[in-house]
């Protein structure tokens, strides 16, 4: 069973690579970027490591990115960077899609007094203002927030709008008339989610997942920036609020402030490319062309 | 090879062993799909000539064709269509665009599939009609309202559908409305492209009527395309039969189904229940190819149970055995030129 | 062949009817989409019903009751003398689909197009225990045999790669797993090419040696070919029943005898000249009181415009119309309105 998943899996990136020109940029950047989160586990230095390198030091082949005014290498921090943030952003895109997919369904194919309960309680988590409370959560238990913690915090609480998108496409499936097929074959309702449903939902799922992921990084970076996350360990946001306490702008340190900057535009640029090609692929409506297509040949 | 009519008669269109494919590219694969492959035909002047034929027939891209609707990925790869306008022979697929558009609606109108959603939903009929003759006739815009008014006592439709929106109106009215709408301007050819589909049955019958009473009363040629043998048993004078793109057989309406000399013809006309017929009917064994992939020779030699060695390889040519009756068959016209004799 | 279950009838429909309510604004709109219907499938003979009409007949919202789709907002249905109006409960409605299943219209619509085909024979046989997992193949080939298909050929395949005639024949074999009492199709072939139709048609045909079949279609020629009782829906009534030879060849319903006139037959040598004259708009009709096709009907009298008819039984069938009142038993109603005892062909 997994073996025929990472063989298609593999198949699937192999096509891709082979057709669309936005997958291959967005590919080779993400892999870069992966790369060097993974350096990252080989680093020379630990992540809360100071005063290892000499301060403010601006980019020399000794040091590629420059070290900070904490004397740390930025090279090797951005590595520590990116390989926590996309701990974050991932944990939260996994957990807020699948309450999201979930409550969805489960609301769209039921209805009746189910889905206004459902859909009830999701209307209110979205009017809650997601800021303000994150700030106020992160505030009281500062001392507790670590990097999976706030992944999950982040998660939890970003399911609600995405839970509204998919409650109405599975509205229009519940419909169709396969979906009645799979009633008189006598599938049970979270058979027919996951069976007949979600093959639809993915590409929406993944364009929707980028947005998660969009979400999960700029809030992490805010809450950073507002010096309220777990300044300890090096994130993308962290990085940022270290280099404006120590006045990187104002001093020319640019080379402080340019690594996190340019490494999360590079993650969100890399991420769409690959969400958009990646959905268009798995969109049914081209999958079913070019399987008519490959059937005729 | 294809044989003239034997009776010269005026034609208001002409086709000649027209060819056109598409060609697609999904996932680096290209296909092509030979819609019309080789399609001949005249259509004469003041006539209901049928088309008739199964989904994947080519008989919409027959009807886009002779609408000068082409564009990618259809593309024409031989033969031409002529449309004879003042006493001058016109290749509609040499002209250009705009000039195409003029024929549109005047020469030659359209009455779409699915007609019923063709209507603006939030103008009046009123409205849609002065919109359409301010576009194609505006000569007509200053009597307007008299002319629509006119047009629809002549066709029997009530007034009052004017001031309505088309909601308001059934199914059925608004199909006739749209058969209005694209005929008020008399053109001489009249494509219905499955007038009577997704219809109740006795809009069906009122449709029909309806479409009769517009060619008496303007004498316009009119094209039916439809696979509903019912509607060219009431309503044509002749039938064409496709399948997979190409011409099976040609003849006036009564010839065709009582002496059809096609196998496949004869097995169509033999599987139609008839009202009061409760005798075993059979279907045709097989389904029709997909046009990507036709069989070579007869494209019928699968399905065909008189099938000879001859039909897998040799298209069989449209030649015309009677007057006025073309098929394309080897059983019917022997490839070794010896005299054709009548089957079945 | 009838099972060793005794009841009384197969299905007995009871004053089914299903309203929809519309508000707009502050006006609201009662829509009886079918309004006391009564039919009933005999236990001891398996036959082919068509309810047949036009859109906005009714026919299509009875199927969905009868399937279990929908729920009636009154009247009852008993399906092997059990009241199924309103199912509670997984084993119930097991119990009930497992007896009653469907064909649906549109063969590319009826599978999901990225779901390999076999993967609904296969759940079908799973999810109601009709073979342990190591001899699934079996029902299924039986099933797929009956249609004329084999596993074979259709094993892996997805929808895009059969044909309609295809698809509909796996359907149909799909809704036979359970051998079902009841088969309940509705428009089976009205997307299928003409050359495909008969075959499928013909396959219903000889189903009927094992299940009953409940047939929905405008289409009245191949009612009149498959059928052996028929029943014409107006908005909602029923308006005539009875053996298909009897109504759709000498029909005694004016709408009935419209409908005939209007069929287009497939032979120029019965080309109609009569001409029909067509509503304008569909909504008078439904709210009207007195009888549904007044407006239309050419016999039309005063009564009509204001008493519902009744049922009448004519000829050896029930007739909806004022014209044939007064000439009834009950014993005569009883016997228009049942199944045929024998089957005649």
């Amino acid at each position: 069973m997994a073996i025929k998943f990472a063989s298609a899996s593999l198949g699937v990136t192999r096509d891709l690579l082979r057709s669309s020109p936005a997958f291959r940029t967005g590919g080779v950047i993400l892999a870069i970027l992966l790369v060097l989160g993974a350096l990252s586990f080989v680093a020379p230095y630990g992540q809360g490591d100071r005063r290892v390198v000499p301060v403010d030091r601006p980019p020399s082949l000794q040091y590629i990115f420059g070290t900070t005014s904490l004397g740390q290498d930025v090279f090797w921090l951005t590595t520590y960077a990116i390989r926590n943030s996309l701990v974050i952003a991932g944990l939260a895109v996994i957990i807020s899609r699948s309450i999201g997919v979930l409550m969805g369904s489960f609301a769209g194919y039921l209805g009746g007094g189910l889905d206004r309960t459902l859909s009830g309680f999701t209307d209110t988590f979205i009017v809650i203002p997601r800021l303000p409370l994150l700030i106020l959560i992160s505030f009281m238990i500062r001392g507790a927030l670590n990097i999976v913690w706030l992944g999950v915090l982040l998660g939890l609480l970003d399911w609600a709008w995405p839970s509204k998108r998919y409650r109405s496409q599975v509205l229009t499936l519940r419909e169709e008339e396969f979906t009645k097929t799979a009633t008189f074959a006598g599938m049970g309702t979270l058979k027919i989610i996951l069976r007949e449903h979600l093959p639809f939902l993915i590409p929406f799922l993944l364009a929707d997942a980028v947005s998660g992921f969009l979400y999960a990084i700029g809030m992490e970076v805010t809450l950073s920036v507002l010096g309220l996350s777990d300044l300890g360990s090096p994130t993308i946001g962290t990085m940022i609020y270290w280099a404006g306490y120590y006045q990187a702008l104002l001093a020319r340190r640019f080379w402080w402030l340019g690594a996190p900057i340019i490494t999360s535009v590079l993650l969100v640029v890399s991420m769409y490319l690959i969400s958009i090609s990646l959905g268009r692929y798995l969109d049914p409506r081209t999958r079913l062309k070019s399987m008519a297509a490959r059937s005729a040949a | 090879m294809i044989a003239p009519p034997a009776t010269p008669v005026t034609n208001v269109a002409e086709v000649r062993d027209l060819r056109a494919y598409y060609v697609t590219e999904t996932s680096n694969v290209q296909r092509t799909v030979r819609a019309v492959d080789g399609i001949s035909l005249q259509i004469q002047e003041g006539e209901a000539y049928g088309i008739a034929g199964e989904s994947g027939c080519g008989k919409s891209t027959l009807l886009k064709v002779l609408l000068g609707m082409v564009t990618p990925p259809l593309s024409i790869v031989g033969g031409s269509v002529h449309y004879r306008v003042d006493d001058r022979d016109v290749d509609i697929l040499a002209l250009s665009e705009s000039e195409r558009r003029a024929m549109r609606w005047s020469v030659v109108s359209y009455i779409p599939q699915g007609s019923m959603h063709v209507l603006n939903p939030v103008r009046k009929i009123r409205d849609t009609f002065r919109d359409f003759i301010a576009a194609h006739k505006p000569t007509w815009v200053r009597q307007t309202d008299e002319h629509v008014r006119g047009y629809l006592n002549d066709l029997g439709l009530p007034e009052r559908v004017l001031g309505a929106y088309p909601h308001h109106l059934s199914g059925g009215m608004r199909q006739r409305v749209t058969i209005a709408l694209a005929t008020i301007l008399s053109p001489r050819l009249i494509l219905a492209d499955e007038p009577t589909t997704a219809l109740d049955v006795v809009v069906q019958r009122g449709v029909i009527q309806l479409l009769e009473d517009i060619r008496a009363r303007t004498r316009s040629t009119l094209v039916l395309v439809t696979h509903d043998m019912g509607v060219h048993a009431n309503l044509a004078n002749r039938v064409l039969v496709l399948y997979a793109g190409q011409v099976m057989e040609e003849a006036d309406t009564l010839t065709l189904f009582e002496q059809p000399l096609h196998p496949y013809t004869q097995y169509l006309i033999n599987s139609l229940p008839k009202l009061d017929e409760r005798a075993e009917r059979v279907s045709i064994p097989g389904r029709p190819p997909a046009l990507d992939h036709a069989p070579s020779g007869c494209r019928f030699h699968p399905r065909c149970p008189y099938a000879m060695e001859v039909c897998k390889t040799v298209v069989p040519p449209l030649m015309e055995v009677r007057p006025g009756h073309r098929v394309a068959c080897h059983l019917v016209n022997p490839p070794n030129g010896s005299a054709a004799h009548a089957v079945g | 062949m009838p099972s060793a279950e005794t009841f009384k009838a197969l299905l007995r429909v009871q004053d089914l009817t299903r309203e929809f309510v519309s508000r707009r604004g502050l006006s609201t709109r009662h829509l009886v989409a079918v309004d006391r219907a009564n039919l009933t499938i005999s236990a001891d003979q398996h036959e082919i019903l068509t309810i047949a009409g036009e859109s906005g007949s009714g026919k299509t919202t009875l199927a969905r009751m009868m399937l279990g789709l929908v729920e009636p907002t009154s009247g009852h249905m008993l399906f092997k003398d059990r009241d199924v109006s309103h199912i509670t409960g997984g084993a119930n409605r097991k119990w009930f689909r497992r007896q009653v299943q469907p064909v649906f219209q549109d063969p590319f619509a009826t599978f999901n197009p990225l779901r390999r085909i076999d993967s609904y024979l296969y759940e079908t046989v799973g999810n109601y225990g009709v073979a342990p997992r190591k001899t699934a193949d079996e029902p299924i080939e039986r099933a797929l045999n009956a249609v004329g298909l084999s596993l074979r050929e259709v094993k892996g395949r997805y929808p895009s790669e059969l044909s309609g005639g295809q698809l509909q024949r796996v359907s149909i074999a799909r809704a036979l797993i359970t051998d079902p009492s009841l088969l309940v199709a509705d428009e089976p072939v009205s997307m299928l090419d003409a050359s495909l139709r008969m075959s499928v048609v013909n396959l219903f045909r000889e189903l009927k040696a094992r299940q009953s079949v409940i047939y929905i279609t405008h289409d009245l020629a191949t009612a009149y070919y498959a059928s052996d009782r028929v029943a014409i829906m107006l908005r909602g009534w029923i308006v005539e029943l009875g053996p298909v030879q009897k109504v759709l060849g000498e029909p005694k319903h004016p709408y009935t005898q419209l409908l005939k006139t209007s069929v287009l037959e497939p032979d120029p040598r019965q080309k109609s000249t009569e001409r029909v004259s067509l509503a304008t708009s569909d909504e008078g009709s439904f709210v009207r009181v007195g009888c549904r096709f007044a407006d239309r009907c050419p016999h039309v009298m005063d009564i009509c415009r204001s008493v519902e008819p009744p049922d009448v039984p004519v000829d050896g069938r029930l007739v909806k119309c004022h014209l044939y009142e007064s000439q009834s038993s009950t014993e005569e109603a009883a016997e228009a309105a049942a199944p045929l005892v024998a089957s005649a062909t």
